[in-house]
């Protein structure tokens, strides 16, 4: 934040005659300024980030042996699971990806002097705090322990009585509402707010990816709204919508919950490729290879990723063709995602790459990613699923894809763009320190966990059978590592924070070709005042 | 290396069943987690064959994939450094190479799936199953009902640490275990009284959901005499690591045998249990 309020003394732009900014309370409350509300988004995401770092080494502890009692209650294991994955993916994934560097660098790519709708913004940042504090009482209470698909009967006034469970239903609600009002804002503005000359088949992969993003936000997030609020009448008001006694039923939960369900994956991972995506073309000095069979693949994933959501149902009792189908859709998706990785290495082939930290992060993902892309088309297969269903195979797929995907890529783009955004450059040495301490820490932690899954360990599971001690322990030792690796990176943010040292407008060289690129480092605080235009 | 590490994992235990097949005593074997293990557990059913045999597929090609994005990936690094190539190529176009690295995928995909598919339809149900057990998830506990015993019903718990002797498995020993009669084609039907369970015994490679409301219908067969574990697999609240499967195969005498015995012993309890109704 007050790197960002340097501006004034150490920019050298024609515009700081208008570079007028409000005080404290009208710039950070009463934000409308998209680079204020991304930053915003970025400290948000990075408390929710530890908080739910914090309940996975909790989590860990108590599975570093069996018969352990850090944790004594199984509800209470139960809420920290929850918790765990509902603070990763909307208080500090979504927040960070989409609301964070989507804010921050939306308009400066396309060249816009903000967002269409400022104020909307701005609500749709606010909205987050008290989903985060209705979800911190969700956990405290120790009152919701549905795990986060929130499946009923579980989840219903019966087998959580709590106000907790209503607390987190209501967070969820909220941030889907600050989601579904970010994404329509981002929407407006990629297609109207367009320097001259970008065409579409001209806008950066990250634009695109956010693009794609919003679009996928906008049809799912409603009809998780819809179950929800159903679960909220079931709970609250006498109904019967899930409840097999009045007629409902608890599978319908599962279709809705997954049909937002899948697509939200794909929202937390597609920025994710976008990012990568300009720091791989940065660091090899080329241009993206196969820019329009990126946009396309990602527009597939979108697309294919709507129609494959029962497969985190075959073993609900679903139609054996239904099932056939829901396989044969899963595997498909491997096609456009192959093309991602391959197009990346494609773009490294022939260039004249510099492994600084952003790269490091970036090839990380790439791997990561190919190793979490190849366990799901594992998964896909609705007969091996009979016996990986729920078990820690899943745990370590889409930690796979999440945990070292898209948290990569935030860490990618943190790397990347924070001399940028704040006009000081992260320590090298430590940045790399960072990089390959979380890099073998999560390996560690998640690669055991194949073994495990294989094995038959169930997930959401407080305690366990003997057996699976051994990989339990290794994968322990490894979160601990990967603990460690989020300290360095505070000691990162505190480096650069502090750092007396400002950085160039393009401090990456040719390879950055980006309009963001053009601007001063940081930004102006209204940047554009004079249309960029694109030949 | 991992990978490989694991695939020479697969391929030793796959040897081992081998050696370990014909060694069947009185016992019988035990099916269930093994420490270290970093492949499936070992399949003591038709249902399990299939899906390893499949897993190895599927295993072998993943594998060989990941290795070579690896490889690409390390060349790259190593060959097109800064160092060593200077000045960047700006090719960002290759009509061949995008069209190879789609449909390349395509066929992969093709290759697994029609196996994958065969193998659904056939552990989905059986046409002509021997017998039927109907499973009903509590919290926290699985009831079996036997409708073609003359409606045996069993109540299977876990047992508390204090009680287990020893040589019983922690957290995957109960006091009824599910007794089938081995190599007999048994029906499933999964239903709950409650929350979402899910009856899950990797070793024959069965698994369903246990859904209020609903009758959900599978099968499974046991090739071998002998227990096999298995846990409850979707979350159930408090309890949902205490309430372990542990299913008993045993020769069709001996099956009639417990029959007759637990018939015998459920009527002299169901007795008083009706007359308190």
């Amino acid at each position: 934040m007050a790197a960002i309020s340097d501006t004034h003394s150490h920019g050298h732009g024609d515009d700081h005659a208008h570079d007028h900014k409000p005080g404290f309370v009208a710039r950070w409350l009463f934000s409308t300024n998209h680079k204020d509300i991304g930053t915003l988004y970025l400290i948000f995401a990075a408390v929710g980030g530890t908080l739910g770092g914090l309940l996975s080494e909790i989590m860990r502890a108590q599975l570093q042996f069996p018969n352990n009692h850090i944790v004594t209650e199984g509800q209470e294991w139960n809420t920290i699971i929850t918790s765990h994955g509902l603070l990763m993916i909307f208080f500090s994934v979504m927040p960070a990806l989409i609301g964070g560097f989507g804010n921050w660098f939306i308009p400066l790519m396309i060249g816009a002097p903000d967002m269409a709708f400022p104020r909307l913004n701005n609500i749709s940042f606010w909205l987050l705090p008290p989903a985060f504090v209705l979800i911190c009482i969700g956990l405290l209470m120790g009152e919701s322990g549905s795990g986060w698909t929130l499946y009923p009967p579980l989840s219903n006034a019966i087998y959580e009585p709590g106000m907790g469970m209503d607390c987190t239903l209501f967070a969820l609600h909220l941030a889907g509402a600050s989601s579904l009002l970010g994404a329509l804002n981002f929407i407006v503005t990629i297609f109207n707010m367009r320097a001259p000359g970008m065409t579409l088949h001209k806008m950066p992969l990250f634009v695109w990816s956010e693009l794609v993003t919003a679009f996928l936000l906008l049809l799912a997030v409603p009809v998780l709204a819809g179950a929800i609020t159903m679960l909220i009448c079931d709970r609250n008001f006498g109904t019967s919508f899930f409840d097999p006694a009045g007629g409902g039923d608890p599978v319908l939960f599962q279709h809705l919950f997954w049909f937002f369900g899948h697509p939200e994956v794909y929202i937390m991972i597609l920025p994710g490729f976008g990012i990568v995506s300009h720091v791989v073309s940065t660091f090899s000095r080329k241009p993206i290879f196969g820019y329009l069979g990126m946009v396309y693949a990602m527009i597939a994933i979108g697309v294919v990723g709507f129609v494959v959501w029962a497969h985190h149902m075959f073993i609900s009792g679903i139609d054996v063709d239904t099932r056939a189908y829901f396989m044969a859709a899963t595997l498909v998706i491997a096609v456009p995602t192959g093309i991602k990785i391959f197009s990346w290495i494609a773009t490294m082939w022939g260039g004249s790459i510099e492994l600084n930290t952003p790269m490091l992060w970036a090839i990380g993902m790439i791997f990561l990613f190919t190793v979490g892309g190849v366990t799901g088309v594992v998964l896909a297969n609705a007969g091996l699923d009979e016996v990986l269903h729920n078990t820690y195979y899943v745990v370590a797929h889409f930690h796979y894809v999440l945990s070292l995907g898209a948290v990569f890529s935030i860490f990618c783009g943190f790397y990347y763009w924070i001399g940028k955004m704040s006009g000081h450059q992260y320590p090298e040495f430590w940045g790399k320190v960072h990089f390959w301490l979380t890099f073998v820490g999560v390996n560690l932690t998640f690669f055991p966990q194949h073994f495990l899954g294989l094995s038959g360990m169930p997930r959401r599971y407080p305690d366990y059978p003997a057996a699976f001690a051994g990989w339990n322990y290794v994968s322990s030792l490894g979160a601990y590592m990967g603990g460690a690796a989020l300290l360095v990176f505070f000691y990162v943010c505190y480096r650069t924070f502090t750092s007396k040292a400002h950085v160039a407008d393009n401090y990456w060289g040719e390879g950055a070709t980006t309009l963001e690129w053009t601007q001063t480092s940081p930004p102006a605080y209204h940047t554009y005042l004079e249309m960029p235009r694109i030949t | 290396m991992r990978m490989v590490k694991w695939l020479l994992a697969v391929l030793a235990g796959f040897v081992f069943y081998l050696s370990a097949a014909p060694a069947v005593w009185a016992q019988g074997v035990v099916g269930g987690p093994k420490p270290w293990e970093m492949g499936m557990q070992q399949a003591y059913g038709p249902i399990k064959n299939r899906i390893v045999a499949l897993h190895d597929l599927v295993l072998f090609i993943i594998t060989v994939i990941t290795l070579l994005v690896a490889v690409l990936l390390a060349w790259v690094m190593y060959r097109y450094n800064a160092k060593r190539n200077p000045v960047p190529a700006q090719t960002s176009h290759n009509a061949i190479l995008e069209v190879a690295w789609t449909v390349l995928p395509v066929l992969i995909l093709v290759v697994i799936a029609i196996p994958s598919f065969r193998l659904i339809y056939y552990q989905d149900r059986t046409p002509n199953p021997d017998m039927t057990i109907k499973v009903t998830g509590h919290q926290w506990y699985w009831e079996y009902s036997y409708p073609d015993q003359g409606n045996l019903d069993v109540e299977s718990r876990y047992v508390h640490d204090e009680d287990l002797k020893p040589g019983q498995p922690r957290l995957l020993t109960v006091d009824n275990q599910l007794v089938i009669p081995v190599n007999k084609k048994i029906r499933i039907l999964t239903t709950s009284s409650d929350v979402i369970h899910s009856f899950f015994i990797p070793a024959f490679g069965v698994q369903r959901y246990a859904i209020p409301g609903r009758t959900i219908e599978t099968w499974m067969e046991a090739d071998q005499i002998g227990t096999f574990y298995g846990e409850c697999n979707q979350i159930c609240g408090q309890d949902h690591s205490r309430m372990p499967i542990a299913v008993r195969a045993v020769s069709d005498a001996d099956f009639k045998a417990w029959v007759a015995e637990t018939k015998k012993s459920a009527s002299a309890a169901v007795l008083p249990r009706i007359a308190s109704k």
